[in-house]
C-alpha cells in the first residue's frame, strides 16, 4: 500500500493515459468534452495537496519514487518534485481543465482525437517537470512533439501545415543536441540519474560543450531571441487550448531546463556564458516589444509579448542571484496565467467575430462588459501593473538585474514601457474603440462556460499580485540550493571564457 | 531436437514444393505458409535454450542464433500477414511465391548459425536466389517490365557483391589456412594489422553489406524497391538485412578489439550511407524509393555498432535491427494497403488516410516516427543504444554525424506524416481492413512500443547471446568455441 505521498506524481503522470483509452470507447463527443473535463479536473484536484503535503523546509527532491527500468544502461524510472518543478506540476494541472472549457464549442471536428492528444500532453507535460532521469525526461519532452504538432496541424488555421512542420523541425532539431549531452554526460558519470549530475564538477572544457548543447535546445523551446521565429507562426495557427498549452507550459520547459540542468550540471560554464544570455534576454525584451506594438492580429500580439516575458525569465536566471531566480520561476508562473488567460480572451473574440484583427475587434467591450472586464485585468497583468502577478516577478528579476549591471537594466526599462503600450493599445482598441459598427450588435456576453474558464486564472493574478508569500516560500529553500550549486570560484571561470582558443576541445 | 526451427522451415518448403505442382492451389499454399511460420515460431520458443553443433563444427546452434531464428520465424509470420492475397502476383505463379519466400526465410535460419565460410556462403546464397526469382514475379501493367530490370539490377549487384566477397575470403583463407571462423580468429589475429588481412577481410565483407544496402552497395536498393511488387518489397527491406547484419556481427569480430583501420573503414562506409541516403530520400516522391532510400541510412545507423567493435556495439547492432524489422514493416502495411491494385504508392497518394482509415495512419505515424529516432519508439532507445557504444569507444566524430543524419531525416518523414494526417483528399472511400490485417497493424504498434519502452528484457538477451556467441574477446575464444571433444579441425584445411 502506498500513500498520496509516494505515488502522487506517478499517478499524476499516467492516469491522463489511462483516461485516454477509456475516451476511446466513448461515442459521444459531449460525452467526451464531459469526459475529458471532469478527468483533467479531477487530475488538478488530486495535485493540490502536493501543495500543502511539500516541506518548504527541506532541500532536494520531495514525492520521490523510482524503480529500475532498464538495468544494462542504468536508466531508471525515477520521479521527484522540488520547490521549483512543484509550481510548475501545479500550473499544468491547473490548465488543462481550462484548456478543454476553452475548446469546448471552438474544436468541432474529431473531438475524440483532439481530447487524446489533450490527454497525451498531460502526461508528457507533467512527466518533463517531475522526471528526474535523463532518459524518461527526453522521453517525456520528446512524446510531447507528436500530439503538439497534430493539434496545430489538425485543428489549427490556414497556414497549420506549415506551423505544426515548423514546430516539430524546430523542437527537434533543438533536441537532437540535448540527447547528444545527454549521453555525453552518461559516459562521463555512468548514471542517467539527473540528481547525480549536479555537483560533478567536470572540466571547464567539456562543461562548455554540455551547456552549449543544452542552450541550443532550451533557447529554441523557450524561445529566445534568435531562435523564436517558430512561436508567432505555431501561435497564431494553433487552435485556443494548443496556444494556452504552447504560452503557459510548453515554453516553460526551455527555462525549466536551463534552471534544472545548465546551472547546477554546468555552473563553471554557466558563468562563462552568462553575459552573452543576458545580452541576448534584453535583446528578446525590447525586440519583443516593439514587435507586438507592430501587429495588427491579436494572437501574433501576445504571441510576440511571449517572447518579451520570456526574456524577462531568462534574464532572472542568469542573474545568479537569489533576487533574479526566485522573480524568473515567478515570471515563468505568471507567464502561464497571464498569457494563457489572453488567448482564451484572443480566443472568445476569434469565436465570436471569426477574425482575430485588431480592427475588426474595436470596440467589442461596448456589447460585452464583462468580456471587457476580464480582458483588461488580463491585460493590465500583462503589463506588469502593480497589484498584479506580474508585478511581483518583473519586479524581482529587475532588482536582481540592478545588482548585475546597472547598464543592461536601463536598457530593459524601454522594454517595460513598451509593455505598457502594447498592451494598453490593444485594449484600447477592443473595449473602446471604433464606436458603431453594426457587425457587433449582436455580440452575445461571456457565457456562464467562459466566466468558469476565466475566473480561476483571475483568481491567481490577484492573489500571486497582492500577497505571493506562499509561492515565494515554497521555491525558497530549492533556489538557495540551486544557487549554492552554481556557486564557482572565480578563478575556475575567468580563465575557463577562452573561447576559441586551442584549449576549447572536448575531452570524454 | 536442436534443429527444429530448420527442419520445420524446410518441411514446410517441401509441403509447398508439392502444392505447386498442382492447378490453382493459391490459397492452399497460403494456408501451408501460415502453418509453416506459426510452427516455426513455436520450434523457436522451444529450441531457444538449446545447443549443439554440426557438420564438424560448422554449423553451430547458440544462443544467438537461436534468438535471431525466432526473430526470423516471427519476421517470417508478419510478412505473410503483410502479403495478404498477394493481389500483385499472377494466381498460377503463387505457390511457387510462397515456396521461395519459405525457402528465402530458412536460408536466413541457416545463416545465423554458420560459423564456417563455406557455410556461410551457401546459406547466403539460399537466402538469395529466392529474391531474385521472387522480385520478377510482379503482374506485367501496360507493357512495362520494371520488375525485370530490378531484377536483374538486384542479380548483377548481388553477383558482383558476392565476387568480392569469395576473393576477400579466399585472401583470408591463404592467410589462415581455415575456413572456419573459430580457427580463423586466432591466426588472423596475429597478421590483422597487415595490409593483406585487412584488404581481405573488407571484400569479405562485401557480400553482406550487399545485403544490408550499405553504401557503395546500395545501388539495387531503391530500384528493387520500387520494381517488386509491394509485399516482395517488404520482404526485401525487412529480413535479410537483420540476416546481414548478424553475420557482419561475427564477421566483425574477427577484427576486434582494436584495429583502427577495419573500424575507420566501417565508419566511413556508416557515415557516407547516412548522408547519401538521408539527403537523397528528401527528394523522393515514391513511397517505397523513399524507404529504399531511407533504408540505406539505416543501414549505416546499424553499421555504428560495428564501428564500435565491442559486444555492446554488436547488441545495439542487433538491437536495433530488429526494430528496424518492425518499423519498416509497419510502413509496408500501410503500403500495400493504401495501394490500388497493387501499384505503387506515391506519397500525395497517402493524402487523407486519417479519415480513409485511422488504423492505418496510425499504423504509418507510429512506424515513420519510429524511423525518424522519436521516443518513446524503438527507433530512439536502438539510436541512444549506437550512439552510446560509438561514444564510449572514441568515435566521437561518427557520433556528430550520425546526429546531423538525425535531424535530416526529420524532414522527410515529416513529409510523410504531413500527407496521411494533415491534407485532405477529396472523395477518396475509406479503405477496409480486414482482421489479419488489424490484427498485423496492432501487433507492430505493440512490438515498436514496447520494444522501446521496456527494451530491458531483449537488450539482455540480445547481449547474452552476443557474449555467449564468443564473438567480443579473442582470447577466451578456442577453448570455448571447441566445447568438448568438438574438433574443429576437420574444416581446417591445411596449406601445406
Amino acid at each position: 500500500m502506498t500513500t498520496y505521498n509516494d505515488s502522487v506524481l506517478t499517478v499524476l503522470i499516467f492516469a491522463p493515459l489511462v483516461a485516454t483509452v477509456v475516451a476511446l470507447f466513448i461515442r459521444n463527443e459531449n460525452g467526451l468534452r464531459w469526459w475529458t473535463l471532469l478527468f483533467t479536473s479531477a487530475a488538478a484536484v488530486y495535485s493540490l495537496p502536493l501543495f500543502s503535503h511539500f516541506d518548504t523546509a527541506k532541500v532536494g527532491f520531495q514525492f520521490e519514487q523510482s524503480a529500475a527500468w532498464i538495468p544494462a544502461f542504468k536508466i531508471n524510472y525515477a520521479v521527484g518534485v522540488d520547490g521549483i518543478s512543484l509550481l510548475l506540476v501545479l500550473l499544468t494541472t491547473l490548465i488543462m481543465p481550462l484548456c478543454v472549457l476553452a475548446s469546448w464549442h471552438y474544436i468541432q471536428k474529431r473531438v475524440r482525437e483532439f481530447m487524446i492528444c489533450l490527454l497525451i500532453m498531460e502526461t508528457a507535460m507533467v512527466g518533463v517537470f517531475c522526471a528526474l532521469d535523463l532518459i524518461l525526461f527526453f522521453m517525456f519532452w520528446e512524446a510531447m512533439l507528436i500530439p503538439m504538432a497534430l493539434l496545430i496541424g489538425i485543428w489549427g488555421g490556414p497556414r497549420k501545415i506549415y506551423a505544426a512542420l515548423k514546430f516539430f523541425v524546430y523542437t527537434m532539431a533543438g533536441s537532437v543536441f540535448l540527447l547528444v549531452a545527454i549521453i555525453a554526460l552518461y559516459l562521463k558519470v555512468h548514471s542517467f540519474s539527473i540528481p547525480d549530475m549536479m555537483g560533478q564538477s567536470f572540466s571547464p572544457e567539456f562543461q562548455n560543450w554540455i551547456f552549449l548543447a543544452f542552450f541550443v535546445s532550451f533557447a529554441i523551446k523557450v524561445p529566445m531571441f534568435p531562435f523564436h521565429t517558430w512561436l508567432p507562426a505555431a501561435h497564431v495557427e494553433a487552435p485556443t487550448a494548443g496556444s494556452v498549452l504552447l504560452a503557459s507550459v510548453l515554453l516553460k520547459m526551455g527555462t525549466y531546463g536551463f534552471l534544472r540542468f545548465s546551472l547546477p550540471m554546468t555552473p563553471v560554464a554557466t558563468h562563462v556564458f552568462t553575459p552573452y544570455i543576458l545580452a541576448l534576454s534584453v535583446v528578446a525584451i525590447i525586440y519583443g516589444g516593439l514587435t507586438a506594438l507592430a501587429q495588427t492580429d491579436l494572437k501574433k500580439l501576445v504571441a510576440y509579448s511571449s517572447v518579451a516575458h520570456m526574456g524577462f525569465a531568462t534574464l532572472g536566471i542568469f542573474a545568479l542571484n537569489q533576487l533574479g531566480l526566485e522573480g524568473a520561476v515567478l515570471v515563468m508562473i505568471n507567464h502561464g496565467v497571464t498569457t494563457g488567460a489572453l488567448f482564451i480572451v484572443v480566443g472568445i473574440i476569434y469565436e465570436r467575430l471569426h477574425t482575430r484583427d485588431l480592427g475588426a475587434a474595436a470596440g467589442i467591450g461596448k456589447m460585452m462588459p464583462v468580456f471587457a472586464a476580464f480582458a483588461g485585468v488580463f491585460a493590465l497583468s500583462s503589463l506588469a501593473f502593480p497589484g498584479t502577478n506580474s508585478f511581483i516577478g518583473e519586479f524581482l528579476v529587475m532588482s536582481g538585474g540592478f545588482s548585475v549591471s546597472k547598464a543592461m537594466m536601463v536598457c530593459v526599462v524601454p522594454g517595460v514601457v513598451l509593455a505598457a503600450a502594447y498592451m494598453l493599445r490593444m485594449l484600447q482598441k477592443v473595449a473602446y474603440g471604433g464606436t458603431h459598427n453594426p457587425d457587433h450588435s449582436a455580440l452575445k456576453d461571456l457565457g456562464l462556460r467562459e466566466v468558469v474558464t476565466l475566473t480561476p486564472l483571475l483568481f491567481f493574478v490577484f492573489w500571486i499580485g497582492l500577497h505571493p508569500e506562499p509561492f515565494t516560500r515554497v521555491m525558497d529553500a530549492s533556489v538557495k540550493h540551486l544557487m549554492a550549486q552554481t556557486q564557482v570560484p572565480a578563478s575556475t571561470y575567468a580563465t575557463g571564457s577562452n573561447m576559441g582558443k586551442p584549449g576549447f576541445t572536448i575531452n570524454p | 531436437m536442436t534443429f527444429l526451427p530448420e527442419l520445420v522451415m524446410l518441411q514446410g518448403a517441401l509441403a509447398l514444393f508439392v502444392i505447386t505442382l498442382g492447378e490453382g492451389r493459391a490459397k492452399a499454399a497460403r494456408v501451408a505458409a501460415l502453418v509453416t511460420s506459426v510452427a516455426a515460431i513455436a520450434a523457436g520458443m522451444i529450441c531457444l535454450g538449446q545447443e549443439g553443433t554440426l557438420f564438424y563444427g560448422a554449423y553451430r546452434v547458440d544462443l544467438f542464433s537461436q534468438v535471431l531464428k525466432l526473430v526470423f520465424a516471427g519476421g517470417f509470420a508478419l510478412v505473410l500477414l503483410l502479403s495478404g492475397k498477394l493481389s500483385d502476383i499472377r494466381d498460377e505463379i503463387k505457390p511457387e511465391y510462397y515456396l521461395l519466400l519459405t525457402i528465402s526465410v530458412s536460408g536466413l535460419m541457416m545463416l545465423v548459425s554458420s560459423v564456417d565460410l563455406i557455410t556461410l556462403v551457401v546459406a547466403l546464397e539460399v537466402s538469395a536466389f529466392p529474391l531474385y526469382l521472387m522480385v520478377p514475379m510482379r503482374r506485367e501493367r501496360e507493357g512495362q517490365r520494371n520488375q525485370m530490370e530490378s531484377a536483374i539490377k538486384y542479380v548483377m549487384f548481388g553477383v558482383a557483391a558476392n565476387g568480392i566477397m569469395f576473393f576477400g575470403m579466399s585472401y583470408l583463407f591463404g592467410l589462415t589456412g581455415s575456413t572456419a571462423l573459430a580457427e580463423l580468429m586466432p591466426r588472423l589475429q596475429p597478421v590483422i594489422h597487415s595490409p593483406l588481412a585487412i584488404i581481405g577481410l573488407a571484400m569479405a565483407l562485401c557480400g553482406f553489406y550487399y545485403k544490408l544496402a550499405v553504401f557503395p552497395f546500395h545501388f539495387w536498393t531503391p530500384d528493387v524497391y520500387q520494381g517488386a511488387s509491394n509485399e516482395t518489397a517488404g520482404l526485401v527491406a525487412s529480413l535479410p538485412k537483420l540476416g546481414g547484419i548478424a553475420v557482419l556481427v561475427r564477421l566483425v569480430s574477427l577484427a576486434a578489439p582494436d584495429n583502427h583501420t577495419v573500424a575507420l573503414l566501417l565508419a566511413v562506409l556508416a557515415g557516407s550511407s547516412m548522408f547519401y541516403g538521408n539527403l537523397i530520400a528528401l527528394f523522393q516522391k515514391d513511397f517505397k524509393r523513399l524507404l529504399g532510400f531511407s533504408g540505406i541510412a539505416h543501414a549505416g545507423y546499424a553499421m555504428i555498432g560495428l564501428v564500435a567493435l565491442d559486444q555492446l556495439g554488436y547488441s545495439a547492432a542487433l538491437y536495433y535491427m530488429v526494430g528496424y524489422l518492425l518499423m519498416v514493416l509497419a510502413c509496408f502495411v500501410v503500403i500495400c494497403k493504401v495501394s490500388r491494385d497493387g501499384t505503387n504508392v506515391g506519397l500525395e497518394e497517402l493524402a487523407g488516410l486519417h479519415r480513409r482509415s485511422p488504423l492505418l495512419a496510425l499504423t504509418l505515424a507510429v512506424g515513420v516516427f519510429a524511423l525518424a529516432g522519436l521516443p518513446p519508439f524503438v527507433g530512439f532507445m536502438g539510436k541512444l543504444t549506437l550512439l552510446t557504444a560509438a561514444w564510449d569507444t572514441g568515435h566521437t566524430t561518427l557520433v556528430i554525424i550520425t546526429v546531423i543524419n538525425a535531424a535530416i531525416a526529420i524532414y522527410y518523414y515529416l513529409g510523410v506524416v504531413r500527407e496521411s494526417w494533415f491534407r485532405d483528399a477529396g472523395d477518396l472511400p475509406p479503405i477496409h481492413l480486414d482482421w489479419p490485417t488489424r490484427a498485423l497493424c496492432v501487433t507492430l504498434m505493440a512490438g515498436i512500443l514496447a520494444l522501446g519502452v521496456a527494451p530491458a528484457r531483449v537488450l539482455d538477451t540480445i547481449s547474452t547471446s552476443v557474449a555467449r556467441a564468443n564473438l567480443a574477446p579473442p582470447a577466451s575464444l578456442p577453448a570455448s568455441i571447441n566445447g568438448g571433444d568438438q574438433n574443429l579441425s576437420h574444416a581446417y584445411v591445411s596449406p601445406h
